[in-house]
């Protein structure tokens, strides 16, 4: 059961496909696993197409069709694809990034049994998974921009509320958290951010150079 | 290197592009505030003909109504207009290539081709990958409920007319959220949009088929 959910600004800018990768990629993920937000986009999807039935119609070049029907016959055979299924733990947008399941995560430790895998997205976000052992705390931080975290396996619970798998939790500057995982099982996050995390103990500041957190 | 057309059915006559040229004219002198009255015309048969049958006739069609608006919805995005021109036959193209996948249960043709440009404008203008949700577990050849169809359909209309008749600074947020060149905080503004039984429309028909997988 999905507790936490999109907020309407995120579906509708991913709708639009003006969202950084890295928040594409959280809500992407998220989608696999919650039909609301689904139908929820698919929704947004539909405001997009009244703009392109609304769009100020541009005149084309005269050989426009003669050149797109070209096209259809130079290209590949309509290819009838196989679903992107996950049998895993992560979604498929997420398996694409990390080229596998959970064993194939590239994870480099970040002090206190905290693990984290920067995943390769467009440098406007940056996309991370995070590996939050079973009642660890990530060091208490502050945001600048806007950070979303998505639970993959496990739980967390911060100063908001308890955030299990399928949920995500849309943080902004306003919001100082310290997640600290569930007891019973070692916890898997998606986090995006779009500035780096402002933490409020010195050395993990110093560590934020180095580790790119 | 240009191959010729001998994989479709049919070519097209040159008399047929000729008769299209009129639908075509009457596309390209559209201009800006569309008409509130207006009735969204269906073309999801359109579609089913060029998937069953590569009915280049009906792509034709299609393609009068659709490809300008197409390209001026990428121009407005911010591409020039050789690069607009090239990425509409792409998206043109495109819909070809994937007629099969499209799903009258889930969304009007409109906004399926609004799908197609806008990864295509992710792909070429943002030079970004789109991150996609995982497929539906039934896949793309599930038949769709007639009747969730028709609603949509209806629905949609009634989202259009929504659209149409909110405050011009309104709808121009939405439009700018639309061709990209709104923040964040500025979306949050707008996302009183009419979009309540749209949404349990496709929520409705997510459902139906998941308990038939079941």
């Amino acid at each position: 059961m999905i507790n936490h959910h999109l907020t309407p600004e995120l579906m509708m800018a991913y709708s639009a496909g003006t969202l950084p990768e890295a928040f594409a990629l959280v809500v992407a993920t998220h989608v696999s696993m919650c039909d609301g937000c689904r139908a929820e986009i698919d929704s947004f999807d539909a405001v997009g197409g009244c703009m392109v039935e609304d769009a100020r119609a541009a005149a084309l070049s005269v050989d426009s069709l003669e050149a797109t029907m070209r096209l259809i016959a130079q290209g590949p055979a309509t290819t009838k694809q196989m679903p992107r299924l996950s049998s895993g733990t992560l979604p498929s947008p997420l398996q694409d990034y990390v080229g596998g399941d959970l064993d194939a995560i590239k994870w480099r430790s970040i002090g206190m049994g905290v693990k984290q895998a920067i995943l390769p997205t467009s440098s406007d976000a940056t996309a991370r998974l995070l590996y939050i052992p079973a009642g660890s705390a990530v060091p208490d931080h502050g945001h600048r921009g806007t950070e979303l975290t998505l639970v993959l396996q496990g739980a967390f619970s911060d100063d908001e509320d308890r955030f299990a798998r399928g949920d995500v939790e849309v943080a902004n500057e306003d919001l100082q958290h310290t997640p600290v995982a569930d007891i019973g099982m070692d916890c898997i996050c998606l986090a995006a951010t779009d500035a780096p995390l402002k933490f409020n103990a010195f050395i993990p500041r110093l560590a934020q150079r180095f580790l790119r957190i | 290197m240009l191959t010729s057309v001998n994989t479709m059915e049919r070519p097209i006559a040159p008399s047929e592009f000729r008769a299209h040229s009129a639908v075509y004219r009457e596309a390209t002198s559209q201009t800006g505030k569309p008409n509130v009255s207006s009735t969204t015309k269906d073309w999801t048969a359109h579609i089913i003909a060029i998937r069953d049958k590569q009915d280049q006739v009906a792509f034709a069609d299609l393609f009068a109504h659709f490809a300008p608006r197409v390209k001026g919805f990428l121009m407005k995005s911010g591409a020039d207009a050789s690069l607009a021109e090239e990425c509409t036959q792409e998206v043109m193209a495109t819909l070809w290539r994937k007629a099969h996948m499209f799903d009258p249960a889930r969304a009007s043709v409109a906004t399926w081709i609004f799908t197609i440009a806008r990864n295509k404008k992710i792909d070429a203008l943002r030079k970004m990958r789109r991150p996609e949700p995982e497929d539906l577990p039934w896949g793309p050849e599930a038949e769709p409920d007639q009747a969730d169809a028709i609603g949509l359909r209806q629905e949609t209309e009634q989202l259009a007319d929504a659209i149409k008749q909110l405050p011009d600074k309104q709808r121009k947020l939405i439009e700018q959220a639309y061709f990209g060149d709104l923040s964040h905080s500025e979306i949050a503004e707008i996302t009183g949009l009419p979009l309540g039984t749209i949404k349990s429309r496709i929520r409705l028909a997510l459902d139906r088929l998941r308990h038939a997988m079941n």
